[in-house]
Parts: C-alpha cells; sequence; structure tokens
C-alpha cells in the first residue's frame, strides 16, 4: 500500500489511534474483504464511525465488553475471517489478558488487536485509563507480535502489515489529533524489523511508539552538548530485532511510553543478560507506583519523558 | 479411561453429559470436518472428556488408540480436549466461560458466509457463574444468531457443592429468555428429549436447559461434590461398570 504524503499529513492531524487507523482500514477495505472490525463501543473514539457506514456488513459491536470481543474475534478466525479487534489498550491488554493468552496464544488464531489511547494519552481520566502495563502482559502471549508505531502512518502501516502477517499481532496506539510526525513520506515496514533514524556513535537509544520523536529531540540536543546518539525506532517489541542494536557504545538507553520494567527496556534487559560484556543499560520510563494524574505533556515531563528529561539522565548515566 | 488414568478425571461431568454427547452426535450433522457447511459442536465445558472422547471415538474421529493414550504423557488427549479438527474437536476447553463467546463468533460466521448449517455449544452450569457468558448471551441474541444452539448441562454441582448454595443460578429458563433466546428445558438424560430439543428451530437463538445428575449412573459418585475430579480403584470402576450395565439393560 501507497502512502501519498498528502495522505501522511492528513493522518498525522487526525492522530493514530483517532482517526488514521480508520483511513488505514478504509483503504484496505478497498482491496479484501476477508475480514471484520470488531469493537467494544470504541467505534467513535476509534476513527472507525466511516468504516462503519460505508461497510456495516463488516463491522460488529459488541459494547463494553472486551472478554466477549476477543472470544467472538476467536470464532470468527477459526472460521477463516480475520478479525481486527479494537479497544482501549489498558482493558483490552488487562481485562481480556486470558481470552487474549487463550485464542492468540494457545489456539495461535491470527487475531489483530488493536489497543487505542495507550500509555498516559487518556490524560485527566486517571490511572484506570493509563495503559503502561500493556507491553509487559502481550509480551507473555505465546507467538503474539507486539508493535508499538512512533507516529501516525507508521500504525498504517503497522495495521497493513499485521494484516498479511502469519500470526497474531498486538498494536498498540496512543494519542489524540495531531501526532508530531517521525516520517514525513513513506519508507518500507516490516513486523519485526527495527528502523534505525539515526547514526551516533557515544549513545544507542531504542525508542518505541511515542517515545520515538522524542528520542529524536533528545539526541539533538545531546549533539549540542558534544554527545553523539544513535536512535533506532524499535516499533516491533516481540519478536525484538535484537540484531539491530549496535553494543559498541558507551551507554545503551531504552525509551517507552510504559513501565521502565516488562516493555521495551525489559525485553532489551533479558537480551543483553545473556551477553558476556555490553555496555551499560538506562531504562527511560515510569517507575512502579501510580503516576500523578495531570496533562499528557506534564505527566511525561515529571516522569523524565521529555526530550530534555532524556537528555539529562543520558549525561548523568555518562559522567 | 477413567480407571487407567493415575491423574484422576472429571467423573461427575463425565457422566452427567453423556447422553447429551450421544445425542448431539446422532443429530448434528457432520459427515466429514473438512466440509465447511458441517455443523459445528463446540465444548465449552472442557472437563466433560469422558463423554466427548467416548462420542468422538464412536463417531470414528478418535482411534481405540487414542482413548488408550488418556492422561499418559505425549498424548494429545488429556483433561481437557485441545483443537485438533483431524480429530472433531472444535474448540479447546478447559477455562470456563469462553466456549459461548466462541461460539457467537463461529455463528456469525457461519451466516456471512451464507451456510445453512448449526453451531451447537455445550456449557456447563457452574460455569455460567463466569461474567463472560453474559456477555456473550447477550450478544448472540442482538446478532440474531438463530443458528446458535446453547445447551446446558444442568448438572447443580459445581466444585465447592450445589450451584444454589455456592452461587445460586435459580431459573436458568427465565435467565436465557430474558436474554433473548428461545429458552427450553429437558430431562438430560431422555436421548428422546435431548434429541427432540436439539432439533429445534426458532428465529432466535436457542436454549436448552438439560437437568442431569452429576456422575450419572455410578450410585456411589451420583450428587457427590467430590466426584468432580476424582481418582477409581478398579474395584470401585467394576462396581460402576455393572450399575450403569444394569441401568441401560446393556449385556
Amino acid at each position: 500500500m501507497d502512502w501519498s504524503k498528502f495522505n501522511i499529513k492528513l493522518m498525522s492531524m487526525a492522530g493514530q489511534g483517532g482517526s488514521a487507523f480508520g483511513m488505514a482500514l478504509m483503504e484496505i477495505a478497498q482491496s479484501r474483504s476477508d475480514f471484520r472490525v470488531l469493537s467494544a463501543d470504541m467505534s467513535t473514539p476509534a476513527g472507525l464511525d466511516k468504516f462503519k457506514a460505508t461497510y456495516p456488513e463488516r463491522f460488529i459491536n459488541v459494547g463494553i465488553a472486551e472478554q466477549n470481543l476477543i472470544g467472538t474475534a476467536a470464532g470468527l478466525a477459526s472460521e477463516g475471517i480475520r478479525p481486527i479487534c479494537v479497544a482501549q489498550s489498558c482493558f483490552l491488554s488487562m481485562r481480556s489478558f486470558e481470552q487474549i493468552r487463550q485464542y492468540a496464544g494457545y489456539m495461535n488464531f491470527p487475531l489483530i488487536i488493536v489497543g487505542i489511547a495507550s500509555g498516559l494519552s487518556l490524560q485527566y481520566f486517571g490511572n484506570t485509563h493509563f495503559a503502561v502495563e500493556d507491553l509487559a502482559l502481550m509480551r507473555m502471549v505465546p507467538s503474539l507480535a507486539v508493535v508499538s508505531p512512533c507516529d501516525s502512518l507508521e500504525a498504517a502501516k503497522a495495521l497493513d502489515a499485521a494484516m498479511s502477517y502469519d500470526g497474531p499481532v498486538y498494536i498498540r496506539l496512543f494519542g489524540g489529533p495531531g501526532v508530531p510526525s517521525v516520517y514525513g513520506q513513506d519508507y518500507d515496514f516490516s513486523i519485526g524489523r527495527a528502523i534505525r533514524l539515526r547514526e551516533g556513535n557515544d549513545v544507542e537509544i531504542l525508542a518505541t511508539g511515542s517515545m520515538v520523536k522524542t528520542a529524536m529531540g533528545a539526541a539533538q540536543l545531546l549533539e549540542s552538548n558534544g554527545v553523539q546518539a544513535s536512535v533506532v525506532n524499535m516499533h516491533t517489541i516481540k519478536p525484538l530485532d535484537t540484531g539491530a542494536i549496535n553494543l559498541e557504545r558507551k551507554i545503551l538507553v531504552t525509551m517507552e511510553e510504559h513501565r521502565n520494567f516488562g516493555g521495551l527496556g525489559g525485553a532489551v534487559s533479558e537480551f543483553l543478560g545473556g551477553m558476556a560484556k555490553h555496555p551499560p543499560l538506562l531504562r527511560i520510563g515510569f517507575g512502579d507506583g501510580n503516576i500523578k494524574v495531570g496533562s499528557y505533556a506534564c505527566m511525561l515531563q515529571e516522569a523524565g519523558l521529555s526530550a530534555e528529561g532524556v537528555a539529562e539522565a543520558i549525561l548523568g548515566k555518562l559522567k | 479411561m477413567a480407571v487407567t488414568s493415575s491423574f484422576g478425571s472429571h467423573i461427575g461431568g463425565g457422566f452427567s453429559a453423556m447422553e447429551i454427547l450421544a445425542a448431539l452426535y446422532s443429530v448434528a450433522n457432520i459427515r466429514s470436518m473438512e466440509d465447511n457447511a458441517r455443523d459445528r459442536v463446540i465444548i465449552s465445558k472442557g472437563h466433560c472428556v469422558l463423554a466427548y472422547y467416548t462420542a468422538l471415538w464412536k463417531k470414528g474421529f478418535l482411534a481405540e488408540e487414542d482413548l488408550e493414550s488418556f492422561e499418559k504423557d505425549g498424548t494429545s488427549f488429556y483433561g481437557h480436549a485441545a483443537r485438533n479438527l483431524s480429530k472433531g474437536i472444535e474448540f479447546s476447553g478447559g477455562s470456563l466461560g469462553l466456549g459461548i463467546s466462541f461460539a457467537t463468533g463461529v455463528a456469525r460466521a457461519c451466516k456471512d458466509k451464507g451456510l445453512d448449517n448449526r453451531v451447537f455449544v455445550l456449557a456447563g452450569d457452574g460455569e455460567l457463574d463466569e461474567g463472560m457468558v453474559w456477555e456473550s448471551l447477550m450478544s448472540a441474541s442482538n446478532m440474531k444468531l438463530n443458528n446458535l444452539t446453547v445447551i446446558v448441562d444442568r448438572n447443580n454441582y459445581q466444585v465447592d457443592g450445589l450451584t444454589e448454595d455456592v452461587m445460586a443460578l435459580s431459573s436458568l429458563e427465565d435467565k436465557f429468555t430474558s436474554f433473548g433466546f428461545d429458552a427450553v428445558t429437558v430431562d438430560g438424560h431422555s436421548l428422546s428429549e435431548l434429541t427432540e430439543a436439539f432439533g429445534r428451530k426458532s428465529d432466535k437463538p436457542v436454549a436448552i436447559i438439560a437437568n442431569t445428575v452429576k456422575a450419572h449412573g455410578i450410585s456411589f459418585l451420583e450428587n457427590n461434590k467430590l466426584s468432580h475430579h476424582c481418582l477409581l480403584t478398579r474395584k470401585k470402576y467394576e462396581q460402576a461398570v455393572k450399575e450403569i450395565k444394569a441401568e441401560y439393560g446393556l449385556e
């Protein structure tokens, strides 16, 4: 599927989980009909209303029932119909965790599970609505690919890739409208293959999701401090592209809008644990404990997930 | 199987469902598992394998050696049946409350494919405690799945005792009716009543509450919560066989 610059800009304005995803579905629906979109009362927030109106026979709303969402999807998948299940990341990954383990893991049906509003997207809704454990949970499901796209275009490309992936896929979307673009034009994306965005010899930054853009900002700040940083877009947490990680650096850094354990940081730690020699790892993300509620920008800043905060932490680690 | 396994088996819930599975496999139209238009039989109460594997063996899906491998190292046939289409098994049971939801997806898919088949799902009464069951029942009538038949093995027991003591289910017929089902209650040990009920056609999804006795046919285990999962000694096994033969007039 090709994406024009116009579409990329439009999707970026619309936001990942708000509408870019819905736009991508409309594109995909033109060339194939062997799938159904299932939603747990999230059609409007996920930008699916146009799809629903255009293809009512391909859309199933199960109501506010994430467990039944995954169960129904598995029944469809067992009959050769590819299901795309959409709900909020927090409820999808936690309320229906067992269903995901049963159907994507144990029975190995190729479910496409799309969590919207991940991380701290829902701001003042508070901790009930934050999804900062979903990567850890989804990583535990046998054979489930875990993908965390960095901008609207990548969200669309991840969905497109998931449609032809041989196995189940979890796609983690974040944010409302106005997601800053990492990519200004179309590029090659495939699940499980990380993308190096920037080369620098001192520091290897491995970032995922919303943190890729922040990592690019941090790398620029580091450069003005005389530190050269690489940035790798680790859009796939599982299977982790360990071959893409350059160990010939002074330090490695992981960045994610997730707890700093169990997700990307956890996955990279597990990989490094098997190496005889490796640079120290700085894991940037939320620690243990509840998150003090505030605006999105404020919460990220408090947790050190701003470009300035990350640059400062890296400089501290290099001392 | 009940006597050769050293781990023990779910005797109570197997024997309560014996006639249900016998009748179901005589009604369900499954000429071949490769036939896309076959009726689908989904076993949500995955622990009824003593009845389920036996029915599959009678239908020719399982071989004698499959039954003999029950709960032996390396077997594919253990305490909860796992999906294996070549052996006639549509669903991996075990975790309670999952099967009806899965069946609604299958029923919806069959309708979308324009098939004229039926989807049967067998649930236990205890597993109706699970909240997800009621999500899926709402969804079944909302999707107008009149190709779906939910069968409840109403044996009145769960692990800790009587369902009405542990978590009262009261009138299941009323509950299913209020969830938009065409619900009927039958004697779950009467082959003729079951067969007639399984043939029921409706413009709504159908629910059949089959009243049964846990560990039916084995006097020393009937209506005894310990029958849920237990070991059978050779001596007790022989007594059970004798009783069952007497009850069913078998040689």
